[in-house]
């Protein structure tokens, strides 16, 4: 195996942690979909980043922050749900990404290319993950708060609107590192099912949080343990070690069916 | 009951009236408005330390809106003053968390930042001291255990104001008499002022100093008795509604 090898199996074990987590809570019901289809908002900096030779995790990140906030004003501005304003900042990023990505490189930015990965990457996708995996923490029992009862939060004195803004920008930044291993389906692949199996087995917040975490680097691992053989079997190119890693985590969903709890 | 007992009774009564020349809440003109409808019309009133006040009014009144208000937690016009020492803790209507929610009672706590003495205290206050509860998940105990939980976690921090939206609803009957129990037990035990929005006549009666009630404006205010005569009732509810009431 090649170091590049190594170093994207480091990255996505980091960021497959951090972006279960941070999917765990989207339990909020107002996020849930908000959390999802966010990171294809990455797509017209990917392409910008292609276009031009800049990093492309800078150019996603700067394209997601943009639409976050394009989001945010959007829902101060209008009385529309933030499901909604979302749907649409996702169809245009789409629109937008698809018509400036040079074509042949559509396919790693969807579903990342790990042989791309180079080692300062991987530092900085370890580095980000941990930061945002102490801001997620610190903001975590509030946002739940919220989910059981926004107004038992608000009268706690939680600023819900504050913390759903800084859990954007959180998943935005996993995004944006994890693009170069499984590009924008992975790791919105990665937010969305580690948090549904842990959710499936967990009694409590505790495990539900840690399970999260454990779900989402098991399928980092399971994906890059299986793909080789996979590889050498079917031909596959280094493009699909996304899609390998997506498939770890919905067989770890398939087994969760199987002990959901009643 | 001998003379000893009744001077006692005089006393804290005088106790009692001397207390109340302060107000731990100052309510003028307050508005709330969503859009061009106000929810709450101008309304103007004073609540005395220690008075345990009924906010009634028919659906759509502005109550919980008031509640709201009250809290902060809403943006509104006009002028809400509560006093220095006011420790405000709020009891919502309801709350539905799913039944596969990964939240334990004891994690429900935990949220307020209250040690696991005070969760114990405050669950054991509302009645529930088997400490198997404290693992049990919140979307899959009973509506009135959750109801008692609710008022638990109010009861945490040890608040001196209670705000309750509508305690007695979606309990059954068994349960809506022991929160009304639970309502005196508790406003004797922890000394506390408890404003609660209600339907429930006899809660109002048996339980309430004074009634707000409330139709966008305010129609009455006072001790039930007073406030909620009949002329009062036809105000808030239309004709034709008049109340028997029980005698416990």
């Amino acid at each position: 195996m090649s170091t590049s090898y190594y170093i994207s199996l480091i990255t996505a074990i980091f960021i497959g942690g951090a972006a279960g987590y941070v999917g765990s809570l989207m339990a909020t019901k107002k996020m849930s979909l908000v959390g999802d289809v966010l990171s294809h908002v990455a797509l017209p900096g990917i392409g910008l980043g292609l276009l031009y030779g800049i990093n492309i995790s800078l150019g996603a990140l700067a394209s997601l922050i943009l639409g976050i906030i394009l989001i945010w004003i959007l829902s101060l501005k209008t009385e529309l749900s933030m499901e909604s304003l979302v749907g649409v900042v996702f169809v245009l990023s789409l629109a937008i990404g698809f018509l400036i990505t040079p074509e042949d490189e559509l396919l790693h930015a969807l579903f990342g290319n790990i042989s791309a990965v180079a080692m300062p990457d991987a530092v900085a996708a370890v580095f980000v993950s941990v930061i945002v995996f102490i801001s997620a923490r610190i903001i975590y029992s509030k946002m739940m708060l919220a989910y059981v009862s926004e107004d038992l939060a608000l009268a706690s004195g939680v600023k819900i609107n504050k913390y759903n803004l800084i859990y954007l920008f959180l998943i935005a930044a996993v995004v944006a590192f994890g693009i170069k291993v499984g590009g924008t389906l992975l790791t919105s692949a990665m937010i969305i099912v580690p948090a549904a199996v842990a959710r499936n087995i967990s009694r409590n917040m505790r495990q539900y949080s840690w399970l999260s975490i454990i779900i989402g680097v098991a399928s980092a691992v399971g994906g890059f343990a299986v793909f080789p053989f996979l590889a050498a079997r079917f031909g596959l190119s280094a493009v699909a070690i996304g899609p390998v890693i997506i498939l770890a985590s919905i067989a770890f969903f398939a087994i969760s069916l199987v002990f959901k709890n009643k | 009951m001998d003379f000893q007992d009744n001077q006692n009774l005089i006393e804290n009564k005088e106790e009692k009236l001397l207390e109340r020349v302060e107000f731990i809440l100052e309510v003028k003109n307050l508005t709330v408005s969503f859009g061009e409808e106000k929810a709450v019309d101008n309304l103007s009133f004073n609540l005395k330390k220690g008075e345990n006040v009924a906010i009634m009014g028919p659906n759509g009144a502005g109550k919980t809106v008031l509640l709201k208000a009250l809290l902060g937690i809403l943006p509104y016009d006009g002028y809400i003053k509560w006093s220095k020492d006011a420790k405000i803790s709020y009891v919502p209507q309801k709350i539905l968390p799913e039944k596969n929610l990964p939240l334990s009672v004891e994690e429900f706590f935990k949220m307020k930042k209250a040690g696991m003495e005070q969760a114990k205290d405050a669950l054991a206050s509302v009645g529930i001291t088997d400490e198997r509860f404290l693992k049990k998940m919140i979307g899959t105990i009973s509506s009135g255990q959750l109801q008692r939980v609710l008022v638990a976690w109010g009861l945490v921090g040890n608040p001196n104001v209670l705000l309750f939206d509508e305690p007695t609803a979606g309990i059954d009957i068994g349960g809506e008499e022991t929160i009304f129990n639970l309502l005196n037990k508790i406003e004797k035990e922890r000394n506390l002022s408890i404003i609660l929005v209600t339907h429930d006549m006899s809660v109002v009666y048996g339980f309430a100093d004074s009634v707000l009630c409330l139709n966008k404006k305010l129609i009455c205010h006072g001790p039930p008795a007073e406030a909620l005569g009949s002329e009062g009732l036809k105000k808030l509810y239309g004709e034709g509604v008049t109340f028997y009431k029980h005698e416990h």
